[in-house]
């Protein structure tokens, strides 16, 4: 097993460990996720069906609705949330998503996560630095 | 990030409690941004009275205090909610009263929101219970900064309006309304608000309703989340094909603002979108396959002609929309087993009732309905399969939050399939 650090920028200040979950594609919120299952609902995106609960969501970019913040905050509120949140390019609906989700989030990595990273890998954040352990 | 001194007196607690929860989830927000400091707002639009399971445990087991305090301002704190600081309105939300015998939605949700309501306005929120809060007289002027959410209400007052606001969430806007202030980040700042792309129109004319959608759907398709600058073979649209266009565009993409050089106001002319002595992109075309191909995108989901249901208003109907489809409606009557909704903002309903647009749209058996839609509400007449719509945006979500088929055409179309029960549109 090799690790690679990625270095960043904390959103959400914290330090998580766990396994990841990749999304090429951008990920909605209200419309695109079923906060009482933890599940990706959105038909046509290559997680749909996927759960997202106690892993690391790793994703490029929030789309869609601006109850996206809202919805993940649901998934706190039902036990359904990931761990951790790692966002390719920040915005106002993944930053209060992040927050309001109150879990360990950082963005503006030295390499694109949703390229360098892959579903399953074990990663270790740590306020702004990624460990990433192949899986 | 810099705070002023009144951010810092908010921040621990000499407006009280509730007040510096506010201000605590400002901070870690603009944290999470990294903004460089707060600005102030007084024209917040955000959501607090819709209906959802966890907002009715929430309120069985704290009252709406407890509600607002978790949803709103995402706080673990027992809290006293003061009046809403600046001035603050309720976006769409779910059904209301009017809708019982006609909407198959929960009766318990229906009265849940009626005590929201109660609350809520005596904190001093405007229920305008509208995705168009521009339509019922909150129009913020050139350059305001604001904190609204609903995406095709952010883009609408970024562009047409000039306003400032990001597309912010249920807690940003609550931690808004009760401390006036939002992180200055993004559409806030001026040099963000230049164009990103340049799309061409060339070789079709856009000029109508459903072709100001089908522009807007490819817009946001090719900026995704940054700025398009549209120009080329366009009409000078009116009120409803902005908003039609603004919403598709945020619904295919996450736009939030775009520039259409010599009719939205921080675009006298194309350099200007790009900002003095900013690079001008080379264009994008947009031109008939372009818009064939976006036409074949909203209908794909599409393949029985028995339509059952006929939805307009999305985003909320104006006056005018309404007028003409009770223009196409008179003397008419719906096919027996088709439905046929207008969603409006309750205001402009009651001038619909006033000036006669409703009782003929009564009379074929259609409906004008307020404060919500099918989407929010998630809700459609029973047993509908098939449905019809002039809006893009609505095509686009209905069928995966509804699981339905849709067809999107004109008015004419929709209009012509209520009456008839079968689907005969198509690109002209």
């Amino acid at each position: 097993m090799r690790s690679v650090i990625l270095h960043g920028r904390a959103v959400v200040p914290g330090c998580v460990e766990g396994e990841a979950l990749v999304s090429r594609e951008p990920i909605s919120g209200w419309g695109g996720i079923d906060p009482a299952r933890g599940l990706i609902t959105e038909r046509r995106h290559e997680l749909y069906g996927a759960c997202f609960t106690g892993k690391i969501l790793v994703f490029p970019s929030a789309k869609g609705s601006s109850g996206w913040a809202g919805f993940f905050q649901a998934t706190r509120l039902s036990g359904t949330a990931p761990c951790g949140m790692i966002i390719g390019r920040i915005s106002a609906k993944s930053a209060l998503g992040a927050v309001v989700t109150r879990v360990p989030a950082i963005t503006d990595l030295d390499a694109d996560p949703c390229t360098v990273i892959a579903t399953g890998d074990w990663l270790l954040l740590d306020n702004s630095t990624v460990e990433v352990t192949r899986r | 990030m810099f705070l002023t001194d009144d951010d810092k007196r908010m921040r621990d607690g000499a407006e009280g409690d509730a007040v510096a929860a506010a201000m605590d989830l400002l901070i870690r927000y603009g944290h999470a941004l990294d903004a460089q400091r707060l600005c102030s707002v007084r024209n917040v639009a955000g959501t607090m009275t819709q209906p959802s399971p966890v907002k009715a445990r929430l309120v069985a087991e704290g009252g709406w205090d407890k509600a607002f305090a978790v949803i709103n301002l995402d706080s673990d704190l027992d809290l006293a909610i003061p009046p809403m600081r600046v001035p603050t309105c309720q976006l769409q939300h779910g059904f209301g009263q009017d809708s019982v015998g006609i909407v198959p939605y929960p009766r318990a949700s229906v009265d849940l929101q009626l005590e929201a309501e109660a609350f809520y306005g005596r904190h001093g929120v405007a229920i305008l219970a509208t995705c168009t809060p521009y339509q019922v007289g909150n129009l913020p002027v050139r350059g305001e900064h604001c904190a609204w959410m609903e995406s095709s209400a952010v883009i609408y007052a970024n562009s047409v309006l000039g306003a400032r606001t990001n597309c912010e969430g249920v807690a940003s806007t609550g931690a808004a309304s009760l401390t006036g202030r939002i992180p200055c980040w993004g559409n806030h700042r001026q040099e963000s608000r230049r164009g990103t792309h340049l799309i061409s129109v060339s070789g079709v004319s856009v000029e109508s309703f459903q072709d100001w959608g089908m522009l807007g759907y490819f817009a946001g398709g090719v900026a995704g989340e940054d700025r398009p600058v549209i120009t080329g073979s366009i009409s000078r649209p009116d009120l409803t094909e902005l908003k039609h266009f603004g919403a598709a565009a945020a619904t295919s993409g996450g736009v939030e603002l775009y520039h259409v050089p010599g009719i939205t106001p921080e675009a006298p002319s194309v350099q200007a979108a790009f900002g003095p002595g900013g690079r001008v992109p080379s264009p994008v075309a947009y031109g008939p396959a372009e818009r064939a191909a976006v036409y074949q995108t909203l209908n794909e989901i599409g393949s029985s002609a028995d339509v059952d249901f006929v939805l307009l208003g999305c985003p909320h109907a104006s006056l005018d929309q309404i007028r003409q489809a009770a223009a196409l409606l008179e003397g008419k009557r719906l096919s027996a087993g088709t439905e046929l909704w207008i969603m409006a903002p309750r205001a402009l309903k009651v001038m619909a009732d006033r000036s006669g647009s409703t009782a003929i749209i009564e009379r074929a058996g259609g409906r004008v309905l307020a404060d919500s839609c099918p989407a929010m509400s998630r809700a459609a007449p029973a047993g509908t399969r098939v449905f019809a719509t002039d809006s893009a945006k609505q095509a686009h979500y209905l069928p995966a939050i509804l699981g339905i088929e849709a067809w999107f055409g004109t008015l004419e179309e929709c209009v012509r399939a209520a009456i008839t029960g079968r689907w005969s549109g198509g690109l002209r």
